[in-house]
């Protein structure tokens, strides 16, 4: 069984969870190759084959012609499965490489199963298991679901090119907004979530961080909505902390808001629903409504 | 020019979920259904340029699912959409993503829409291939997860989010796909007059075999809540007692209260 592994580089640099890819590999029991679209420089440590396209020339962000890089790749290794992350970048390809090969995609995996693959759905709260019909397969695998491996060693190159015409043209990158308190430093956030209804109720977010001498975050639709301003905002495309104390107030625990404060130290969800998926990553889940226990807790916490 | 916008209904996903019969996706019994929050954004960015180009593109929403899907129908309507065409499939749930983007694609083919809108993922399947697929099926060029949308003459920029809050700027003509990222806009609320008027605009009504070319590429096998690992505590009860409940756990497990 053989799996092709799609490597990511930004700004000319492998970036780290590219590692993933082998971590997934290694529990299929899997031969490897992998294809990056980079530099020299951006090789992982790894033994096996690279098939290295330059991104100087074709870009790293032109799916047109990566597609077919990735399609050039898979004709020369044959494998059974093409695996990418389901990041941005990945989420992005994958499906283009499924249609060039007519291939079946699995989309955001996070376990092995039998005949098949386990995925999420119901935004967290389910899980599905999905069997692929045809070969080979499209993975695309959910970030952190499969520990990082480094295989150790030195690629061995293999020129990658391919043709096609470029219909989009990528001006560059922009960086992120950074406005507002540097959250990474707070020992203790209380976040805001969809869950606490309006902006009039922001306030008692803001009581209960003071009397915890914390600060505020929040998750994404509070940012979107225009309640707070997007500094504050926690998660893949916010910020990632690790404060002693995270309490989520009506956060129900996507994926994406999990992944930039999972770390933290202790963990408080305030939510009305039993089953939120902020469960799983919770030391105390109470259920309630914001708007009730919030107040009582720091009318206590007060005292 | 032409514009199209295709739009799911999901559950309402504070819902608890049940397998179905076949222990293969959710049963639909106590659901409440709504539109798809990703393609909220996506049906509004339509009307924007709608409303940018004097009125000129005529918006036509599509929309494969069950009877229940014309409620989400309505409201892209009421929301500003010209029309709506409904591909009838109660067996839209075990279609996989492939097959909904052919679906999607054997209509779109004759109809040479210059701007094609969806959301980058639909909250209940999330697979994020649908867009692409239907993009590459018509060999339209797109972009995903798009945060920042302008048009002017025929070329599309957008601005497409990556990790860390980073975004990537692109450039392309139309024809072209773009898939909607929360954040894009602000959705905006369907006002009672354009309720009223959206109940006269045409929806047309397409079985679904009259578009389906594809064998499934997935097959959907087991449908279950997942395992809990997290062993956390749950607090339930009366407010006041969770309080001394909580403060009880901050002063045994953490310093914070010290
Ligand atoms: C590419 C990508 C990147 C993303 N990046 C981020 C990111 O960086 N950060 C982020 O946060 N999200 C991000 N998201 C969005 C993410 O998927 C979720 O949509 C978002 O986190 C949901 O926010 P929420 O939990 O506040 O809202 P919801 O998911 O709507 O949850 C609201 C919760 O509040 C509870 N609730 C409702 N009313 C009450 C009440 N009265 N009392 C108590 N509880 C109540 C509900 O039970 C529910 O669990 C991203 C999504 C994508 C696709």
């Amino acid at each position: 069984m053989k799996a092709l592994l799609v490597g990511e580089c930004r700004d000319g640099k492998l970036l780290e969870y590219s590692y993933e890819l082998f971590g997934f590999a290694s529990r299929l029991g899997a031969e490897t190759a992998m294809v990056l679209i980079g530099t020299e420089g951006a090789l992982p440590s790894y033994g096996g084959t690279v098939y290295l396209a330059d991104a100087g020339r074709y870009g790293e962000y032109n799916p047109d012609l990566h597609k077919r890089l990735v399609q050039a790749a898979v004709e020369r290794e044959k494998p059974d499965y093409v695996v990418f992350l389901h990041t941005s970048y990945g989420w992005d390809l994958a499906p283009r490489v499924a249609a060039l090969l007519k291939a079946p995609q699995v989309s955001e995996v996070v376990a092995l199963a039998e005949g098949g693959f386990e995925r999420p759905c119901c935004s967290q709260k389910m899980r599905q298991v999905v069997k692929p019909v045809g070969a080979p397969v499209v993975l695309t695998l959910q970030g952190g679901a499969f520990p990082a491996l480094v295989p150790g060693g030195t690629p061995q190159q293999e020129p990658l090119e391919a043709e096609g015409e470029a219909r989009g043209e990528f001006l560059g990158y922009e960086a992120a907004v950074r406005k507002g308190v540097d959250l990474t430093r707070a020992e203790v956030i209380v976040s805001a979530g969809r869950g606490v209804g309006k902006k009039e109720n922001l306030p008692v977010i803001a009581e209960l961080a003071k009397v915890l001498g914390g600060e505020v975050g929040a998750s994404r639709p509070v940012v979107d909505s225009g309640w707070m301003e997007a500094g504050a905002q926690v998660g893949v495309t916010g910020q990632t902390v690790s404060p002693k104390l995270y309490v989520a107030c009506g956060i129900s625990g996507a994926i994406q808001h999990l992944a930039g404060m999972k770390k933290s130290g202790f963990i408080i969800a305030i939510n009305k629903d039993k089953d939120a998926p902020i469960g799983e990553v919770a030391d105390v889940l109470v259920v309630a409504d914001v708007m009730q226990f919030v107040p009582a807790l720091t009318a206590k916490l007060a005292k | 020019m032409k514009i199209l916008v295709c739009v799911k209904q999901v559950p309402d996903m504070e819902s608890r979920f049940r397998p179905d019969a076949a222990g293969v996706w959710y049963a639909e019994t106590d659901l409440a259904f709504r539109v798809n929050e990703y393609d909220e954004y996506a049906i509004e960015q339509a009307v924007l340029l709608k409303e940018q180009l004097g009125g000129e593109p005529e918006i036509t929403l599509l929309s494969v699912g069950p009877d229940r899907v014309v409620e989400a129908i309505k409201k892209g309507l009421a929301m500003g959409a010209d029309r709506a065409v409904h591909v009838r499939d109660p067996e839209a749930h075990l279609k996989d993503p492939f097959q909904i983007a052919s679906i999607i694609a054997a209509y779109a083919k004759g109809e040479a829409f210059g701007l094609i809108f969806t959301g980058m993922q639909s909250l209940d399947r999330g697979s994020t291939q649908v867009g692409v697929a239907v993009a590459e099926a018509l060999g339209y060029p797109c972009v995903t997860t798009v945060v920042a949308f302008e048009y002017a003459d025929g070329t599309v920029t957008v601005k497409r989010e990556l990790e860390g809050g980073v975004k990537g700027t692109v450039r392309l003509k139309a024809p072209a796909l773009i898939t909607c990222q929360l954040g894009l806009n602000q959705p905006r609320y369907p006002t009672l007059p354009n309720i009223m008027k959206a109940k006269k605009k045409e929806v047309s009504v397409i079985p679904v075999e009259q578009l389906l070319q594809q064998e499934a590429r997935l097959v959907p096998a087991q449908f279950s809540a997942p395992a809990k690992k997290g062993g956390g505590v749950i607090l339930e009860g009366e407010v006041a007692d969770q309080v001394d409940r909580l403060i009880g756990i901050l002063r045994d497990k953490t310093a914070v209260l010290r």
